[in-house]
């Protein structure tokens, strides 16, 4: 039962992009299209999973004051594998991601997960998080992406939508559209979620880095 | 020359790291919310974005790419930023005291900073050569602070507007960011006019 919560929780309840806010970088690149979006988080799924896997097996292993560089060889290693499957097997999402494949190393996700939920709890455990985890992400993307790419391109997966092929607003697919489509996303979470959760800012709580970027804005609060 | 300044400007301008290629949006929402902590971020990410580049570089055209390890590339990049974030912050702390106290606290946010990793990697996917590279990560990291200390200006005007409940917080950040990133789309097509198409 429990282990189920660990995997359900992922998807709705916490789900990293819109109620975590974790991610934000690939989420509001990769989003352009619905394919490129399910490749993004199908390729951030199988890190996430295993990196999951593998940092919850060396737990007892990995040193406690080093375990952010060991974490980040690990889930580097991941990421170079899924690169080199992608190249092979399908290189035209190869190349619509581009650089975005590789910076799923410094996907907050990945190293959030590790840090709050795998360096603490047992192998079938954190596999199931990475898995739960993993799909809220790729649903979320395919959300965003759903909306970007039918209202933006007027098309759905590449297939071009009645009217709405000829009625589209292609800024939706460009930088702003970007952020505008995450704002309101957000924005309806925010609206519709049953209990009110407290003013949303970035998602620092499962941030590696959440320590020094607190301290930077308490100093910022003082002055 | 007019090569180095069409890839400064263009850094800067049209391929804005944070408004138009989506890399470093954790430090731009994070810290944006006051000028100070702004300009020190961006200070601190321009200082480490040339760091890593006149690093990498060497390390991918002389160490990677004659021994046919480019696919290490990512492993070796980000290993190589974050120990030499770590030693930057050690010689600061011991030369420079004064840096380092205004620039040490936003060193260990950039190790995993996306747009310091995506500056080394695009360098090298552009195919530019060394000097190419390092003016490359000016341009970016003065994008990257243009892009900061704009919107933390954006910011402060906000936080004494009334803004609808369900969008306080981040969705108003994010609409306000949609709208400075519109702003820079004004700069496309700049460069081919001014330069005559190069």
């Amino acid at each position: 039962m429990k282990n189920l919560d660990n995997f359900t929780k992922g998807i709705i309840k916490e789900n990293p992009v819109l109620v975590l806010v974790l991610g934000t970088c690939p989420t509001l690149a990769t989003s352009t299209s619905v394919m490129n979006a399910l490749g993004m988080g199908a390729a951030a799924t199988v890190v996430l999973i295993f990196s999951n896997i593998l940092i919850s097996a060396l737990r007892k292993v990995i040193p406690d004051k080093v375990r952010i560089p060991c974490y980040i060889v690990l889930i580097a290693g991941l990421v170079t594998i899924v690169q080199m499957l992608v190249k092979a097997f399908a290189p035209a999402l190869d190349e619509s991601l581009g650089i975005y494949l590789p910076l799923i190393v410094v996907n907050c996700i990945i190293l959030g997960r590790a840090e709050m939920f795998a360096s603490k709890n047992k192998v079938i455990a954190s596999a199931l998080d990475g898995l739960g985890m993993g799909i809220g992400f790729t649903l979320a993307l395919f959300l965003m992406a759903a909306i970007r790419e039918i209202f933006g391109n007027g098309s759905f997966a590449g297939i071009p939508l009645p009217v709405l092929a000829d009625n589209h607003i292609s800024i939706l697919t460009m930088a702003p559209g970007g952020f505008f489509v995450f704002g309101l996303l957000i924005a309806a979470v925010n609206k519709f979620a049953k209990h009110k959760p407290k003013k949303k800012e970035m998602g620092c709580e499962g941030c590696p880095q959440a320590e020094a970027c607190n301290k930077i804005k308490e100093e910022a609060a003082q002055k | 020359m007019t090569n180095f300044i069409i890839i400064l400007l263009s850094a800067v301008f049209i391929n804005n790291y944070v408004l138009s290629k989506f890399l470093g949006i954790c430090p731009f929402l994070g810290v944006s919310k006051k000028l100070d902590s702004a300009a020190g971020m961006s200070l601190a990410v321009i200082f480490v974005m040339l760091m890593a580049t006149a690093v990498t570089f060497p390390i991918q055209k002389y160490l990677l790419e004659p021994n046919g390890l480019e696919y290490l590339q990512t492993i070796v990049f980000i290993l190589v930023i974050a120990s030499l974030v770590q030693l930057v912050e050690i010689v600061l702390k011991k030369y420079i005291p004064s840096l380092h106290k205004s620039l040490g606290v936003y060193l260990p946010l950039i190790t995993t900073n996306c747009a310091v990793l995506g500056v080394t990697i695009l360098n090298i996917d552009a195919g530019y050569n060394f000097a190419e590279a390092m003016v490359n990560a000016l341009g970016s990291g003065l994008g990257f602070f243009l892009a900061m200390v704009m919107f933390s200006g954006v910011r402060s005007t906000m936080e004494t507007s009334d803004i609808p409940e369900s969008f306080k917080g981040l969705p108003i950040t994010l609409i306000a960011a949609s709208i400075t990133s519109l702003s820079f789309m004004g700069f496309g097509g700049i460069i081919e006019n001014l330069f005559g198409g190069a």
